[in-house]
């Protein structure tokens, strides 16, 4: 089902956690919601189930409007952070203590528990209680139980952050596999920009109670909205070069007079640098610092009196201690107004 | 850091333990091996001290008196009578108590008092709640129509009466222990009830219950030891004795009585042998239900 948020605003106290958002889930979809510590994305999924209720503004589900109903009512599934699997019942009755509260009749609930058991691949330790399985097999379980009642959207709360890395990425192909196979709404929540890029249709991004971009994952990537969307995606972080300290940056680019005159900061992606020996091309110069290898990636840190850039995909990895000019194509520049919003430009042929 | 066992090492940990032994063994010990010896007595002489034999005449007598049935009868009475009741009606507080936030830590002491308060001292209250022309139970079972009690004074009424004041008694001790349990219990459980459409109800004997079994447990295995051991209620409520024509006489009682009053030394450890084994009895069978309740 559709998620509609009409300027809901979350505060305890005087502290506003969310402030005046508005945004939309689109049916069978699986949206992310991305942000750092702190940004209210626990909380937006914690509104949405209806375990905590909005300061202000509507919450619907399709046309009807859900704001005032508790989590009982409201029906949805949810995966814990810690899963909070019952203790004291088995993973099969785990599993069915949603239907069993539906009043479901015992034989059903057995079939529908173990149909969800077969589905998050986990019926060989029905019987086992949640305290001797592993933690994905925990998270299994706390998937099938959050699927048992068929909810029209499922929440999932940093799901995979209690789990090794190895087994997050298995995980998150399993989550993205379930959601296809089961085609129901989905809204994770994750700190973690590689986990949202992989498996969502679209990417929400938050940052200090304010939805910063809503898009797809290629789009937030390539075309972020802001500086905040561009320094949180991306590893290693973007380059920026400050203009303003580093006017002769601008002079260099291919753009038109007034939108030079906005720009105060200008952003480079790691793998967008690129070496010429054209001192007049150079948007950095500066002295090669270190070559990190690490397996097939070499990470060539650049640095000049001001400041150090880090570039990933030099064709001819230079050698330590040599003097470099970097550029980039205008098409993968970003640039920045004052307050950190992007500046969208057209090349224009160099003076 | 762990040593090996050796015989070096074993001495000097009995030398660490040896004043504690020394005082377990003088004061708990060696009274437990002379009363199991006390009760097989035969013709014991207390001014001599001299012991005419050993046998289980003291066992023989003590069941073929009708005040000893009649006392564990009403032992019996008074386990079940309490200890279930005792741990619904603290449960319930318990789990108001955190329901409410004004005033929680107000309602809290209050419902510790009777358990720091001195066991005559409440009976003494309760002594005057009860009488069948001033008390204020009377008075109010006269405001709904219902004739005056001689709670004290009827021997039907006396283990009613004992009952009902030592549930009150238990209840702070009781209360405390269980919200403990409640804090233990992860608020992300109820969470996941709420999400799980489990209802208020449906949370409580879902959720709280079985995540409280290792209290509740606990909670009746001491309610059950403790209850067993009623003396000092009796004593005190019925004015220093067991009950209106002996009606409230309990094992304990009993004990008191022939050991005190009666003198016969062998007879009242024969009964505290029989308290023992039933107390025992009893433990060791709701250590086996210890699976049920303890999920975890």
């Amino acid at each position: 089902m559709q998620v509609r948020f009409n300027d809901v605003t979350m505060a305890y106290g005087d502290k506003a956690v969310l402030q005046n958002i508005n945004f939309t889930i689109p049916e069978g979809k699986l949206v992310s919601i991305l942000g750092p510590s702190g940004c209210g994305k626990s909380t937006t999924l914690m509104l949405i189930s209806g375990l905590t209720f909005p300061s202000n503004g509507q919450i619907y589900f399709g046309d009807k409007e859900v704001t005032k109903q508790d989590a009982v009512k409201r029906k949805v599934g949810m995966v814990f952070q810690n899963y909070a699997l019952y203790p004291h019942l088995s993973v099969l009755e785990n599993i069915m203590f949603p239907l069993k509260m539906e009043k479901v009749p015992k034989k059903q609930r057995r079939e529908r528990a173990m149909e969800l058991a077969t589905l998050v691949q986990i019926e060989d330790h029905v019987d086992k209680k949640p305290k001797q399985l592993s933690g994905g097999q925990q998270q299994r379980v706390a998937i099938a139980r959050a699927l048992a009642k068929e909810p029209s959207i499922l929440l999932m709360d940093e799901p995979l952050s209690n789990l090794d890395a190895r087994l997050r990425i298995e995980m998150r192909e399993e989550i993205h596999r379930i959601q296809q196979e089961t085609g129901v709404t989905t809204v994770f929540v994750t700190h973690d920009q590689e986990e949202a890029l992989s498996i969502s249709d679209e990417v929400m991004v938050l940052n200090e109670g304010a939805i910063q971009q809503n898009s797809d994952p290629i789009t937030l990537y390539r075309k972020p909205k802001n500086r905040f969307v561009a320094q949180f995606l991306g590893t290693p972080v973007i380059n920026t070069i400050d203009t303003v300290a580093h006017p002769e940056v601008l002079d260099r680019l291919a753009l038109p007079e007034n939108t030079k005159r906005t720009v105060t900061m200008i952003g480079l992606r790691a793998e967008d640098l690129v070496t010429t020996t054209n001192q007049n091309e150079a948007l950095f110069e500066g002295t090669v610092s270190h070559v990190a290898r690490v397996g097939k990636d070499v990470t060539v840190h650049i640095k000049n009196q001001y400041q150090e850039v880090v570039a990933t995909d030099l064709g001819v990895i230079p050698q330590e201690e040599t003097d470099i000019y970097l550029t980039a194509q205008m098409k993968d520049i970003h640039l920045f107004d004052q307050n950190g919003e992007t500046v969208e430009f057209e090349a224009v042929a160099l003076a | 850091m762990m040593e090996k066992p050796t015989l070096k090492s074993s001495l000097k940990s009995l030398f660490y333990i040896a004043p504690m032994l020394l005082i377990v063994g003088t004061f708990n010990l060696y009274p437990i091996v002379q009363s199991f010896l006390m009760s097989l007595y035969q013709d014991y002489n207390i001014f001599t001290g001299e012991v005419g034999g050993y046998g289980f005449s003291n066992f023989v007598e003590i069941l073929q008196d009708p005040k000893f049935i009649l006392a564990i009868r009403n032992t019996f009475i008074f386990v079940l009578g309490v200890v279930p009741i005792s741990i619904v009606i603290s449960l319930t507080i318990a789990v108001l108590l955190t329901k409410i936030e004004a005033l929680s830590s107000f309602f809290r002491s209050i419902y510790f008092l009777p358990f720091v308060t001195s066991t005559v001292a409440i009976s003494i209250v309760w002594s005057w709640i009860y009488h069948s022309r001033f008390g204020l139970l009377n008075y109010g079972l006269g405001l709904l129509g219902v004739a005056p009690i001689e709670f004290l004074e009827d021997p039907d009424y006396a283990m009613l009466a004992l009952v009902i004041m030592a549930v009150w008694k238990g209840l702070g001790f009781n209360i405390i222990l269980f919200l403990v349990g409640l804090n233990n219990i992860d608020a992300n459980y109820y969470s996941a009830a709420k999400i799980d459409g489990a209802k208020g109800f449906q949370r409580f004997t879902n959720i709280t219950v079985p995540l409280l079994g290792p209290t509740i447990f606990l909670v009746s295995v001491m309610g059950v030891i403790n209850s067993f051991k009623v003396f000092d209620e009796v004593f005190a409520l019925f004015q220093s004795r067991p009950g209106p024509a002996g009606s409230a006489m309990t094992v304990v009682y009993y004990i008191f009585q022939k050991f005190y009053q009666e003198n016969q030394y062998a007879v009242a450890a024969a009964a505290g042998i029989v308290l023992f084994l039933i107390i025992l009895v009893v433990t060791l069978i709701q250590m086996g239900f210890n699976k049920k309740f303890v999920h975890y």
